[in-house]
């Protein structure tokens, strides 16, 4: 790739074995782990494992509380994902007027970024709370009518909601870059054109932001995948009826309340191959994004 | 470029404090929570205007979790991960782009790799990695039959073991092991022109002077990004740390500690939901990594958007 190089010598080994060893230990050999115990099984008194082929798949896929974890995972995958990113697309394209105050308003919608996801499911756990927070107005209303761990849509809905307001800003920050990347002599053809702010955004600066918007779609479905789990575990705990059991939850529940790591592991190579899809869309649509910035 | 249009002015403030308020709401009703006492974060119409029992809340929050030590195994762990893995991706991207040699792409993509499954995903199996990591090179011997080997020749009977379970070094390797820095600095590096490499071998400069003395001087930015990113990605761990640390009196974390301040039957004993404390300690340990985004803000977003994570 460059021309300009040093010639090979014993440093280069010494350069690369830390991060090698590092990723080999944590990453290759538990995946590969991971593969081997969702084609084996544990035998209950020791003995090592025996092989055991596509039972576990079998297993998992003909159960139905995965299904139904699959369904919800989908759902709030889709529905923070909407909401995330509508959110920021719109706070973006104002932000990116840079009117007086813009500074105070692009921080005021970055530092969410910094939130730990427990703290926005035990702050949401508050807000969402029957007795405390401000639905319990609601509740003094009709009693009982709101309650996380009884009715199961209502739980998903906290989940969602925490789990969208926790996304606004990653989101915010690459559309706001983005539109900052689009070329001012484009903005001032379209202007002098007489396009007014308004125009030019649904004509000008939208289409522009095409590639960014299906990088970060990926990015956020992936995310929701994986990073749901503080939300779910100080939310709502999985409950109520495993409603928003979500996939890396059930995960860690089967795997290790439930001394399961065959079926634990089978889940785990299942949300692999989702995540690896994913992100190979993803990366196509990398190569589109390069153009623009 | 000046254009009239205050309609759209007003209407463009308008949207944003409605957004930023949609943002602040719940962290405003966890700051009057937090300032409230027992009965009154209990009472039904919600108090919307912080009381006075901040500090106190705080207090008796800060000693039922025993925040102290924890606070610092937080720093500890996040200053672990910011400094491995500046290093890291450091030397790693400098050995992929500024040398020649063959296997240098396929060393290249089994580090790219590990992009895609982040440690969430691969959650069982890196534990069982924790509890020994030195097995994978066990079993390898072991397969390979040099442990066998070993045994008939000298009488050594290799059995490698290092726990990390309850261990900093254990809290902290499995989040080194991604190449989210190892981009960062590559397409950094890329941009180096290849006049700057040939000046420097030209004035009889070896690869790591060049790196020290060129390389990492040109990439202040860079390591601040990455230093800001980290810092937060390591604070903000929650079900690695509550995996590996089972004794948390020693070795627990801050973010972790939260899980046991869910006022649930649990917790309270099916006594008054203890709302007040919660949130105070939920605000106290959002701080550091929020304070250090403000603060790092302008490097922070070029990092992150040059990282694409």
């Amino acid at each position: 790739m460059r021309r300009a190089h040093f010639k090979f010598s014993w440093i280069v080994p010494l350069l690369l074995a830390p991060q090698l060893l590092v990723i080999f230990t944590f990453f290759y050999w538990p995946s590969a782990q991971a593969l081997y115990w969702a084609f084996t099984l544990e035998q209950p008194w020791g003995g090592g494992n025996t092989w055991v082929g596509f039972d576990n798949f079998r297993k998992v896929l003909s159960d139905p509380y995965y299904w139904g974890s699959v369904r919800v995972s989908v759902i709030y995958a889709l529905a923070t994902t909407i909401l995330a990113m509508g959110m920021a697309l719109t706070l973006a394209l104002f932000v990116d007027r840079q009117l007086a105050g813009y500074r105070v308003w692009r921080i005021g919608i970055i530092w969410p970024y910094a939130v730990a996801a427990p703290a926005v499911g035990l702050a949401f756990q508050f807000v969402f709370n029957p007795g405390a927070g401000i639905f319990s107005y609601i509740n003094t209303i009709s009693p009982g009518w709101w309650d996380l761990s009884k009715h199961p849509w209502q739980a998903v809905t906290a989940i969602v909601i925490a789990g969208a307001w926790k996304q606004v800003s990653y989101s915010f920050i690459f559309f706001l870059a983005a539109l900052q990347a689009i070329p001012r002599s484009l903005t001032e053809a379209a202007a002098m054109d007489g396009a007014r702010p308004l125009r030019r955004m649904i004509d000008l600066q939208l289409p522009l932001l095409t590639p960014t918007f299906f990088f970060l779609l990926v990015i956020n479905i992936t995310d929701s995948f994986t990073d749901s789990f503080g939300i779910v575990d100080t939310l709502t705990g999985g409950g109520p009826f495993r409603a928003t059991d979500l996939m890396v939850y059930k995960i860690y529940s089967d795997g290790f309340r439930g001394f399961d790591y065959s079926g634990a592991a089978a889940q785990s190579i299942i949300l692999m191959c989702l995540v690896m899809a994913l992100t190979f869309i993803q990366f196509r649509y990398i190569e589109r994004r390069v153009h623009y910035t | 470029m000046i254009e009239r249009t205050p309609v759209l002015n007003l209407m463009t403030h308008l949207i944003l404090g409605l957004g930023l308020a949609i943002i602040l709401v719940p962290v405003w009703l966890a700051i009057v929570a937090a300032t409230l006492t027992l009965q009154e974060v209990n009472t039904a119409p919600v108090e919307l205007w912080p009381g006075d029992q901040f500090w106190p809340n705080l207090k008796e929050a800060w000693a039922q979790s025993d925040f102290g030590p924890k606070f610092v195994n937080s720093f500890i762990v996040a200053v672990g991960v910011v400094v491995g893995k500046v290093t890291l991706a450091c030397i790693t991207a400098f050995a992929l782009v500024f040398f020649d040699f063959r296997g240098r792409m396929l060393i290249f993509w089994a580090i790219f790799i590990t992009l895609m499954l982040p440690l969430e995903v691969r959650i069982v199996p890196t534990y069982a990695v924790a509890a020994n990591a030195l097995s994978p090179f066990q079993t390898i011997l072991d397969a390979t039959g040099i442990s066998w080997l070993l045994n008939t020749l000298s009488g050594i009977e290799v059995s490698l073991e290092w726990n990390l379970l309850n261990s900093y070094t254990g809290l902290i390797l499995p989040l080194v092991a991604t190449a989210t820095g190892t981009f960062l600095y590559r397409q950094f590096f890329l941009t180096i022109p290849d006049e700057l490499v040939e000046a420097a071998r030209m004035d009889g400069a070896g690869p790591l002077r060049f790196l020290w003395d060129v390389l990492i001087p040109l990439s202040k930015t860079n390591i601040a990004a990455l230093a800001t990113i980290m810092f937060v990605y390591a604070w903000n761990q929650y079900l690695w740390p509550l995996l590996v640390i089972t004794d948390r009196a020693n070795y627990g974390m801050v973010v972790v500690q939260l899980s046991d301040l869910v006022p649930d039957q649990l917790t309270t004993g099916g006594g008054t939901p203890t709302w007040h404390l919660a949130m105070a300690a939920t605000l106290v340990v959002m701080l550091p990594p929020i304070a250090v985004v403000i603060f790092m803000q302008r490097w922070f977003v070029r990092g992150l958007i040059n990282t694409d994570k």
